[in-house]
């Protein structure tokens, strides 16, 4: 790690914090990805609002980062049917853990909830012993 | 209108966060996953940052009572405490992350880059939240 590579984790994370802070400030809402974007399958309701917007500010932060004149890089190395088992797996898993990496990993832990810290600490097992399995043993 | 205009901003805040950490690139956060390889530990710096932002926040909150009882659990069904659903919600969750490098935040955020394999895997993530809605939401 060199200090801009410090500086940008530092930047980014604070950031993400400020902005689940703002979400729960104003809306009373907690900035977990997966709840939000689960929450506006069918059927509509007044909920699935603010969702959305939410989401569209997401969607539109790489285009708007993109205009700046910087690229974001993307690498992704698994094929598209792998991609998809992971994609099923983090879609179920998620809804039935009740959150993932934001909604556990930051907005739980920062009120301290002990579900949360068990939860992140149970995915960041299984996912490092996947990566270990996929990159050290097959 | 204001509302709206909040909410797109804090997502849009979210995502370009997640883009300046570097959060937003798998093979970033594979290397954070990959301890016994070529460690990349400065997603851990981006989740401290994260969690001291809201932290202080949610501390500012507090002290002026903005924090109010309607705040929500991350989640779609809500049980105290650990149990079975939370420990094996959040492997699987860990499963998915670990072979793609993918949490639901940067698969979404990563959709306007055009990649065949993160339209497969937020395809299949949104099977994942309606799986288990089908499963265990009746």
């Amino acid at each position: 790690m060199n200090y801009l590579t410090i500086l940008s984790a530092l930047a980014g994370g604070a950031m993400i914090g400020l902005s689940a802070a703002l979400l729960l400030l104003t809306h009373k809402h907690t900035a977990g990805i997966s709840g939000i974007a689960a929450g506006i399958l069918p059927p509509w309701r007044a909920d699935s609002v603010w969702r959305c917007w939410f989401l569209a500010g997401l969607l539109a932060s790489a285009p708007l980062y993109r205009l700046g004149g910087a690229g974001i890089p993307l690498d992704l190395d698994a094929s598209p049917g792998l991609l998809a088992i992971a994609g099923l797996l983090v879609g179920y898993g998620t809804r039935l853990g009740g959150g993932c990496t934001s909604g556990h990993g930051v907005c739980g832990i920062a009120r301290l909830s002990a579900r949360s810290i068990v939860a992140t600490v149970t995915f960041m097992l299984t996912a490092g012993i996947t990566v270990f399995i996929v990159r050290h043993l097959l | 209108m204001k509302n709206t205009i909040y909410l797109f901003a804090y997502g849009l805040l979210f995502g370009l966060g997640l883009i300046v950490a570097g959060m937003s690139n798998p093979a970033k956060v594979l290397a954070f996953l990959d301890v016994a390889g070529a460690w990349d530990p400065s997603l851990a710096l981006v989740m401290a940052s994260a969690l001291l932002t809201l932290g202080l926040a949610r501390y500012l909150m507090h002290r002026n009572n903005d924090v109010a009882d309607r705040e929500q659990e991350p989640s779609a069904i809500v049980p105290a405490g650990v149990d079975a659903k939370l420990l094996v919600g959040a492997g699987i969750f860990g499963v998915g992350w670990g072979l793609s490098g993918f949490c639901p935040g940067p698969a979404l955020l990563g959709l306007s880059a055009g990649v065949l394999g993160n339209y497969a895997f937020v395809a299949a993530m949104f099977a994942g939240f309606w799986l288990f809605r089908l499963l265990h939401q009746r």
